[in-house]
């Protein structure tokens, strides 16, 4: 009886388990199912051209070169605005500010801001940047409204990794005569870096595969020459996506996956390094 | 001579602690004067005033004076980075820094804007001989501190605050979690070290206060019960609290 009792046991255990690695797979899957759908319908689309060539004929042939700069720029000017900002803020959260109601508001309103559908941003970005501040429709504002959707991200994620930095370091270093600015430069700040730029890095990621915020502030449909100012609208990927796979009758389907491809491999990149700074700083790390 | 005059001090924190109660205290130059008492007494508070590091901690209310070569430390006015150069802390768990061994012991000399390389050369070989490590670390001192064994790293942390040639000393039970042979290396390198400074150890036994306390001073709930000579609170304690708890009756 007790044989058996024990024999159960470990039966219903190798079910469980079964069962939880089964609906694991079952979840990665089409995430993985994705991935190489894109790869094999895009990569006959790749080639020198495609990645360095205008588009031509309507965008049905040649390449999406404007689209790609478009998005750098996009990426470029965003991290100007959110970075230094977005640092700067969870250094003041996680080190300076004391727990009053004030800092508590700033921080639900930063979870918030997170949830926020991306399309309202760009609703705010045309209302502030383009139309009020006269911005127009351009890489500013759009970089701008982009900063500002990917702020609560670089945010929190900073303000944890600078969190996560052992208390006994600050006090080690004010007790040596350290001020707390040069104990956040010298201690803090280089301990958190890799969380942060991890932030940093998902933040821009998430900013450059959407097209609802620059939209309305900066995206164009089509452009025969690269942006030569931030006061000019530029091409950008996903929008460039958006238009050939919903807006041009008789497509190519394979320079849409194409696109999707390139895309896809701009975003998988960025993760990429998040991944390798972040296990690496692990490795390394003193505490 | 009385390098530390503490004046009737009081403090509690922002939740309503009353750590210190109206303690006042000589604190002799080179000698080693101990607190002790049982967990909650306000050792490490008392610890913290002297190097103004309860700074950084809610504190509610304090009162009271402490006067380190005749200045009063709790005045908002003193320049606070200067008196923390002058009262050096070594604290219960060592904390080495992220950073190298040498790193560690210069991180507050680079601070105090000292870049002459020779300058740091020798600060580092001389307050790594005061804190006996010297011999064991000195082919490895760009090793990170963190590799060291618990006992080495606690005598960086030592040899940091020496390096700042400080006249002070505050040790919060340094060899809590140290075995007995560095803790002997600690209580060593002490003994020699207060020939040039003055030591206030908070020790993590009452057999180390026995040993180490040219002065010892017996707290109780914030309150200081008894002070006087190491020798005479050891064996003939005057207060009858003090005798219960060193001979192991309550604490
Ligand atoms: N940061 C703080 N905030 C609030 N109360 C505190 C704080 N630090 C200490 N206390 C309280 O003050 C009292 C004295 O604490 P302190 O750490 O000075 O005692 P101690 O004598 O060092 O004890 P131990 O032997 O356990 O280290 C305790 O009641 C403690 O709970
Ligand atoms: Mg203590």
């Amino acid at each position: 009886m007790k044989r058996l009792l024990t024999l159960n046991r470990h039966l219903t255990e190798r079910i469980g388990f079964t069962a939880i690695t089964l609906l694991a797979m079952v979840t990665v899957l089409p995430i993985v199912g994705t991935i190489i759908y894109i790869l094999i319908q895009g990569a006959p689309a790749i080639s020198l051209e495609f990645l360095t060539g205008f588009p031509r004929n309507g965008m049905r042939e040649g390449g999406i070169f404007p689209a790609i700069i478009g998005t750098l720029y996009l990426a470029l000017g965003t991290s100007i605005f959110s970075v230094p900002l977005g640092i700067a803020a969870a250094i003041y959260l996680s080190e300076y500010a004391s727990d009053t109601p004030l800092t508590r508001t700033i921080r639900i309103a930063i979870i918030n801001l997170a949830g926020i559908p991306s399309v309202v941003y760009g609703l705010f970005g045309l209302g502030l940047f383009v139309l009020f501040l006269n911005f127009g429709t351009s890489i500013l504002a759009a970089s701008l409204t982009l900063s500002i959707m990917t702020l609560p991200v670089i945010i929190s994620t900073a303000e944890e990794a600078l969190r996560a930095v052992p208390q006994s370091f600050r006090t080690v270093s004010i007790s040596l005569g350290a001020t707390r600015w040069q104990t956040i430069r010298r201690i803090v700040l280089k301990e958190a870096l890799p969380g942060i730029l991890t932030g940093v890095i998902l933040g821009l990621e998430r900013a450059v595969g959407e097209t609802a915020p620059i939209l309305f502030t900066g995206a164009a449909f089509f452009l025969p020459k690269l942006p030569g100012s931030p006061f000019d609208a530029t091409m950008a990927l996903p929008y460039h996506l958006f238009v050939i796979s919903t807006q041009v009758p008789e497509m190519p389907i394979q320079i849409q996956y194409g696109t999707a491809l390139v895309l896809l491999a701009f975003v998988l990149t960025m993760n990429l390094i998040a991944t390798v700074i972040r296990s690496r700083a692990r490795a390394r790390r003193q505490w | 001579m009385n390098k530390i005059i503490i004046e009737s001090l009081s403090l509690q924190y922002s939740d309503g602690t009353e750590s210190l109660r109206d303690v006042s205290l000589d604190i002799r130059q080179n000698a080693v004067t101990v607190l002790f008492g049982p967990a909650g007494g306000g050792k490490s508070t008392l610890l913290r005033c002297l190097n103004r590091l309860n700074d950084l901690t809610e504190v509610k209310s304090s009162a009271g004076r402490i006067l380190i070569d005749g200045e009063n430390i709790l005045d908002p006015q003193i320049d606070v980075i200067a008196l923390r150069r002058k009262v050096g802390m070594v604290f219960a768990r060592p904390v080495p820094l992220p950073m190298s061994i040498r790193e560690n012991i210069i991180y507050g000399l680079e601070l105090a804007g000292e870049k002459r390389r020779a300058k740091l050369d020798e600060a580092v070989e001389r307050s790594l001989k005061l804190a006996a490590l010297w011999d064991e670390v000195k082919d490895r001192l760009d090793a990170p501190a963190i590799a060291l064994s618990g006992g080495q790293q606690q005598r960086v942390c030592l040899a940091r605050v020496l390096a700042l040639q400080p006249e002070i000393i505050l040790l919060d039970e340094p060899t809590s979690g140290l075995d007995p042979i560095s803790t002997g290396k600690v209580e060593a390198a002490l003994q020699e070290l207060k020939k040039d400074y003055t030591i206030v150890l908070v020790p993590h036994s009452v057999q180390q206060a026995g040993r180490t306390a040219d002065y010892a001073a017996f707290f109780l709930q914030g309150e200081l019960v008894e002070y006087g000579e190491g020798k005479s609170i050891f064996t003939a304690p005057k207060e009858k609290k003090t005798e219960d708890y060193i001979t192991g009756r309550f604490g």
